[in-house]
């Protein structure tokens, strides 16, 4: 009894982490099944054949490649334009300033149904063909809202006194912007442009109203879903998800470097 | 490093004003700073001392008035085409670069391409030539104190304007770094605009102080001569402490004669600066000799005296503070040092308190006694007398 008080922090934080985990920790499981039926839901036995033969399946690779492309054109597109929102709403007095603040917010808070619904009857209104450039439009829309939150938030944070003293030392707009505000600001650029790449390739319902025939990961997927879904799947699922802890662990280790050097001297 | 390549001219400041809607942060202030001086804009927050140095880096422009050094007028050039630079509060460092790239930024900012030399023998100068590498994080307050000088005096300004550039550190370091700063501002011979609010620090380190109050230059003179002869109460009570008696002038030549509460006091004529009869009577607290009321006898016939009781004794090793209340419930302080060893007066003694004429000084009797101290300051004191009366 005493033993459990002493350790009940430590045992409600494990149960969570193994809730948390334990879908993944499945799909990576399951990656190297071999299944016995069409639903790859039940262990059968131990191959590697998804995994050497990833593309096996028509239809995975492209899907995937075709997500990956369009987070990446609509995260550059969105963090260029949500990077300039940032600063001319932190910057800038204008009129309007405030009602864009508050509109800005509005695709994170509106129901992905809603939006993905309405986008689509834009679209068919303007008799505009659906696919790859609408799906696109439709995500720089939502990951915009998050790249201004994000930036923002970074610029606001930062000392005036910096600029101040770099116009002080000879540099003029350009150059304050180039060598001062840019290079201080980049981190929180950066980090929004992670966000909104994993937003939009994990994004379903908006892109599934507006994507016409074209087939992303997340709609291959669902597609898949009705059929069974191919082990391939699992494996790409499981990269996707070590590439995405690779990088938060290099992260991690690199501001642990940091600091360990700023507390050494 | 010599001097004698760099001219420098004086810095004029005319009318210079600074609205910020209805209030005047700067009113009207003209000034002229010499060239190669260490000048002090010493007062309390709010006083537009900070607005005035930002004015002058042209980071703030002034709402009428201008800004020349020497026959240049610099009032409508930016910040980054001024011969001025800053040290900053809390520094400003750039977080990003090295200590190098921070004290070369300027010089690479004017194109110029041999930087390395003058970087490293300035870093020399500032003595941090071996850290030139490290990230500013990774600097004590002290020496990135030392960078900010550095990164500002590199370019040779005609002008240096410290903002308050040793608030963040403690006070040894502070004493160390007032008297480092002194030294560079010698052998550079650039001309020191240095903002603060500690009186101390003002008085140690300038060779001209200007007390600030309200946007207005309230004195300005030789640290010395303010501190020994105010001529408002706010720089008398600002600029050190002063016992100021309100009073009247019964006879006025080449000695002036003042009555308060049954006292007479008598002060130099040049030293008094009422106009009417009402008369402030003021005194350094140092200047006071505390005697036991039996040996009132021993105070001589010149000196101006107040008799009273002791309300509080504080030892503090150099000299003790003596609290004595008068009769009329006013609260004299005094300084003396300790050049004996016990008999000391102690806490309800009736002493006299007495001082020279030629310490004396006399205010215009029209303005607040107690301008210049803080509300704190002010509530402290009433609440400590209120428990002293009783």
């Amino acid at each position: 009894m005493r033993w459990l008080r002493r350790n009940i922090i430590a045992i409600i934080a494990i149960a969570v982490l193994v809730y948390l985990f334990i879908p993944i920790a499945v799909v990576a499981f399951l990656s190297f099944n071999n299944p016995a039926s069409k639903f790859n839901i039940r262990w059968n036995e131990f191959s590697l054949d998804a995994w050497t033969n990833l593309c096996g399946v028509p239809g995975v690779c492209s899907s995937f490649a075709t997500s990956i492309g369009i987070g990446i054109i609509a995260t550059i597109i969105a963090t260029v334009l949500g990077a300039m929102i940032s600063f001319a709403l932190v910057r800038y007095r204008f009129r309007g300033r405030s009602t864009t603040n508050l509109l800005i917010f509005l695709p994170m808070a509106t129901p992905e149904v809603v939006m993905g619904s309405s986008l689509l009857a834009l679209f068919l209104n303007m008799r505009f063909p659906l696919g790859q450039v609408t799906v696109i439009i439709a995500h720089i829309m939502f990951i915009i809202s998050f790249v201004v939150v994000t930036v923002k938030a970074r610029l606001q944070g930062l000392d005036p006194r910096l600029e101040e003293a770099a116009r002080d030392l000879y540099a003029g707009p350009r150059a304050t912007f180039r060598y001062v505000t840019f290079p201080l600001v980049l981190p929180g650029i950066l980090g929004a442009a992670l966000l909104g790449f994993s937003l939009s390739f994990d994004d379903f319902i908006i892109s599934y109203f507006n994507a016409g025939t074209l087939v992303t990961f997340p709609i291959y997927i669902w597609g898949a879903a009705q059929r069974g879904i191919p082990v391939q799947v699992n494996a790409l699922a499981t990269l996707v998800f070590v590439l995405a802890l690779l990088v938060v662990l290099v992260a991690q280790f690199v501001s642990y470097r940091k600091r360990k050097s700023v507390q050494a001297h | 490093m010599s001097t004698a390549e760099h001219r420098v001219d004086d810095l004029h400041l005319r009318h210079l004003t600074k609205r910020f809607g209805e209030t005047a942060a700067v009113d009207d202030l003209t000034l002229t700073i010499a060239a190669g001086s260490f000048f002090a804009l010493l007062g309390a927050s709010g006083c537009g001392k900070t607005t005035t140095l930002r004015m002058i880096a042209g980071l703030e422009d002034p709402t009428s008035g201008s800004i020349h050094i020497g026959d240049l007028d610099v009032t409508n050039v930016p910040p980054h085409k001024r011969p001025v630079n800053t040290v900053f509060q809390s520094y400003a460092l750039f977080p990003h670069l090295d200590i190098f790239e921070n004290v070369a930024f300027g010089m690479r900012r004017r194109g110029l391409k041999d930087v390395n030399g003058p970087v490293m023998s300035m870093l020399e100068l500032v003595e941090l030539a071996p850290l030139a590498r490290r990230k500013p994080a990774q600097l004590s307050g002290g020496q990135q104190q030392r960078v900010a000088v550095a990164r500002a005096l590199i370019n040779r300004p005609d002008v240096l304007l410290l903002d308050e550039p040793l608030g963040a550190l403690d006070l040894k370091l502070r004493r160390q770094m007032q008297i480092e700063l002194k030294r560079i501002q010698t052998e550079v011979g650039t001309t020191f605009v240095h903002v603060t609010h500690d009186q101390e620090e003002a008085m140690t380190m300038a060779d001209t102080v200007a007390v600030m109050n309200s946007g207005r230059i309230e004195q300005l003179g030789h640290p010395a001569d303010i501190y020994e002869l105010p001529r408002t109460a706010f720089v008398a009570n600002f600029l050190g402490q002063a016992n100021l008696v309100e009073a009247e002038i019964v006879s006025a030549s080449a000695e002036v004669v003042a009555q308060a509460h049954g006292n007479t006091f008598t002060l130099p004529g040049d030293r008094n600066f009422a106009k009417h009869k009402q008369v402030i009577v003021g005194v350094r607290p140092e200047k006071l000799t505390v005697l036991d009321h039996f040996n009132a006898h021993l105070v001589p016939d010149s000196n101006n005296r107040v008799t009273g009781r002791v309300t509080d004794v504080s030892y503090a090793g150099v000299s003790t503070q003596y609290v004595v209340r008068t009769p009329w419930e006013q609260d004299f302080i005094a300084f003396e040092q300790n050049m004996v060893v016990g008999d000391r007066c102690e806490v309800g003694d009736e002493v006299v308190l007495h001082w020279s004429p030629s310490h004396t000084f006399g205010l215009d009797g029209t303005q607040d006694v107690n301008a210049g101290i803080s509300a704190e300051a002010l509530e402290e004191t009433r609440a400590a007398s209120s428990l002293g009366g009783e």
